[in-house]
């Protein structure tokens, strides 16, 4: 009858798709089940489905042909080379910040790489395992450079743009309190509705973590118009995460990021990995390339799972080389553990 | 109707046949039919919920209404009553249910006026204004509303900032960050004023109630207009002199990033308001069409015969008539307009699905948020159909 139930059946679609898939016939991803049925339906089905952002440059946006592209959707893409040897083999969906644990707690995806922070209680009682932190990030504010504001406590009495439904605005809240500082906030859902208003000027600053703040600014006509300034207001730990209560599935996805760490700590590259392979005499560079020991199959993939995710996509200095530092997001607290201020660090591979 | 006036012989039910256990028995067969269709729907319903359950235990998801009563942590900009974010997510969705309440009361109002207007116009005689109104709503009724919502929002984003704010008059401030008024320092005084127009109206309603019922006992009308004005206007004002006649003035000024002082419009309410009005008045303005265009031409001709004015004739003669086929309608459109204003997330308004679809991102409890968002609707919803439904019954033809 009316435009609304066409908008409210996109808003509802989560939640009714969850009421769907809970009450539909027992799914596979149960408890229950034995640890691994993830694993097999996902062999069965013959493709892996990712919970990617719906389009944030740098972390996951579709290119001009179509193809997924960034940060996030290469971990979906290394899963898959460890499953299927094949990059190719993943199914890209979009999910909102709203309904992407629905999709994820249904069995809609079967893993969310998607911008996620790691908090207690997403980790408890929503019912999901987070696998690591694969992007240290922060909540930050960007404003425009003609406002000259230097510091966030300046922002006393600004309106501030933010997106519903993330830790975002509850950190904005708390930061606020902290600090004692007035703002009005403008809550709008849809990403480019948010930037929108913020470019228009409805709001002063504009608020949400400082890589997604990177990510609007460069695709911004005139980037250097607007600023982030230098608070970071919270810790956004990010990382893929899947169903509780499939553990195989969970090492799968955490052992896929720790070896993108590993790789680049041994200096792994796609250039150099065949060679690695073949000459390298590390015995852990060994066992991570899988010419000695049988790490894959205690994972359940083949030996050889590392070398191959390696030869498709680079070690996660490459990744985050080829999608983050072209929109202006310097390694920071991203870099290797072995360098000052760096965060990132993989258990030892044996 | 009494016993005494019905004849007796309707008194008597008709003979009931016996009821035999066979299936060629038609009521037997009904009442079989009936226990199976409910059967079906219950265990229908029984294995969804029974299912669901199940499965949010086996996920370990939590569920129940516990997380009423956690701190929200939501910033919200509109709230009628106080809210802080250390407030508990009820209170932050009571917030929610009165932004929903304040713009589908206000739409349901301005929306009426408005689409009246319209339909009447679409009606007149005058050649430029009726195809004005018939075009206005064509070309209303026509485009999808969250596209108008999309469109008033962005004519507001188009207005200059707050440090170049248009200025029209002394006080009043337009620009990106909504409409600021002058107010007054809100005092008691204030409230009782209020309060004194609220009984000055009931007053005036008994005694044109009075001043009817002598009409019809001697047939002399008497003017009740005197008294409403003493009453309405100058009861409040009395109240306020005698309570030291406060009146100072709330200015806004810009100071800082934004303005401070006076009474807020914000772009978000404003582009609601104007896209649900006008969108909804379309639709009221064909009713209104509809319930004149009933009335035969005849009840205008017979009541300009007994020498009614034109006034008199529409307001005793027509509308009475009109409304019976307006109401219906109208109900419909007013339930439409309520549950347009789900829109608003999409333009930053923050009205109960808004802050109900945060809540359950924030908790996960998104069986529980939806459950209220549907009761909300639904109270609402059929709190206007049995109010309309009752003001139907009640114009509707008393049939003797």
């Amino acid at each position: 009858m009316t435009a609304t139930t066409r908008f409210n059946f996109l808003r509802l679609a989560g939640a009714a798709a969850l009421t769907a898939a809970l009450s539909g016939p027992a799914l596979a991803q149960q408890p229950a089940a034995p640890s691994g049925a993830t694993i097999d339906a996902i062999r069965a089905r013959g493709t892996l489905i990712c919970g990617v952002n719906t389009g944030l440059a740098g972390f996951a946006q579709p290119d001009s042909q179509g193809v997924w592209r960034g940060f996030d959707a290469d971990y979906c893409r290394a899963v898959a080379i460890a499953l299927f040897n094949d990059a190719n083999r993943v199914r890209f969906v979009p999910t909102t910040a709203q309904n992407r644990f629905t999709a994820l707690q249904s069995g809609e995806v079967d893993m969310l790489s998607r911008n996620t922070t790691w908090t207690l209680s997403r980790d408890t009682s929503l019912g999901f395992d987070f696998t690591g932190i694969n992007f240290y990030d922060g909540q930050g504010f960007m404003v425009k450079r003609s406002l000259g504001v230097n510091a966030a406590r300046d922002l006393n009495g600004a309106t501030i743009c933010v997106q519903p439904g993330t830790t975002t605005e509850q950190n904005l809240t708390d930061w606020a309190r902290a600090n004692r500082v007035q703002f009005q906030p403008v809550v709008i859902e849809r990403l480019e509705e948010v930037v929108a208003a913020y470019v228009a000027g409805r709001c002063d600053a504009y608020t949400t973590d400082v890589s997604g703040l990177a990510a609007t600014r460069s695709a911004q006509p005139r980037p250097a118009d607007h600023v982030i300034l230098p608070d970071v207001i919270s810790k956004e730990p990010l990382g893929p995460l899947v169903r509780h209560g499939d553990q195989r599935f969970a090492d799968l996805v955490r052992w896929v990021h720790f070896g993108l760490i590993g790789a680049e700590e041994f200096g792994i590259t796609a250039a150099n990995v065949e060679e690695a392979t073949r000459t390298d005499a590390r015995p852990e560079v060994q066992r991570m390339l899988g010419r000695n020991g049988d790490l894959g199959q205690m994972l359940g993939v083949d030996n050889a799972w590392m070398a191959r995710i390696i030869r498709g996509l680079g070690n996660y200095g490459e990744i985050y080389a080829r999608n983050l530092e072209p929109i202006g997001i310097p390694r920071g607290r991203n870099a290797l553990w072995t360098t000052a201020g760096g965060l990132q660090y993989a258990p030892p591979f044996r | 109707m009494s016993d005494a006036t019905v004849d007796p012989r309707f008194r008597r039910k008709p003979p009931k046949r016996p009821l035999r256990l066979s299936w060629s028995d038609e009521r037997v067969r009904g009442i079989v039919y009936q226990v199976l269709v409910v059967a079906l729907i219950g265990s229908v319903i029984y294995w969804l919920w029974s299912n669901t359950v199940h499965n949010l235990e086996v996920r370990r998801i939590a569920t129940g209404f516990g997380f009423l009563n956690r701190e929200a942590g939501l910033p919200i900009a509109e709230h009628l009553i106080p809210y802080d974010p250390t407030d508990t997510y009820l209170r932050a969705l009571t917030v929610g249910v009165l932004n929903t309440l304040k713009v589908a009361v206000v739409g349901i109002v301005l929306a009426t006026i408005l689409g009246t207007i319209i339909g009447v116009a679409r009606l007149s005689k005058n050649f430029l204004v009726s195809k004005i109104a018939a075009f206005y709503v064509e070309v209303i009724r026509d485009l999808p509303l969250l596209l108008q919502l999309l469109f008033w929002y962005t004519v507001m984003q188009g207005l200059p900032g707050p440090r170049q704010a248009l200025n029209p008059v002394e006080g009043v401030f337009l620009s990106n960050r909504g409409l600021k008024l002058p107010w007054i320092v809100w005092e008691p005084a204030h409230t009782a004023a209020l309060l004194a127009c609220v009984v000055g109206i009931v007053l005036t309603w008994l005694y044109a109630r009075q001043a009817r019922a002598k009409q019809y006992a001697d047939g002399q009308p008497r003017k009740v207009w005197p008294a409403a004005v003493a009453l309405v206007i100058g009861l409040p004002v009395l109240t306020w002199q005698v309570m030291g006649a406060p009146w100072q003035g709330d200015w806004p000024a810009l100071r800082g990033f934004n303005f401070q002082g006076g009474v807020n419009v914000s772009p978000e309410f404003a582009a609601l308001l104007i896209g649900l009005v006008t969108y909804t008045a379309g639709f009221i303005a064909e009713v209104v069409r509809a319930g004149i265009l009933s009335v035969s031409h005849g009840q205008w001709e017979a009541a300009q015969a007994l020498g009614l004015r034109h006034g008199s004739v529409l307001r005793l003669i027509v509308m009475p008539q009109a409304l019976r086929v307006i109401i219906p309608p109208l109900t419909s459109n007013y339930l439409n307009l309520t549950k347009n204003s789900s829109l608003a997330v999409a333009i930053g308004y923050q009205d109960i699905v808004s802050i109900a679809n945060t809540t359950l991102n924030q908790t996960g409890q998104a069986i529980e948020g939806i459950a209220i968002i549907m009761l909300v609707y639904l109270t609402i919803s059929l709190s206007i159909s049995l109010f309309m439904n009752w003001y139907n019954a009640r114009i509707a033809l008393v049939e003797r």
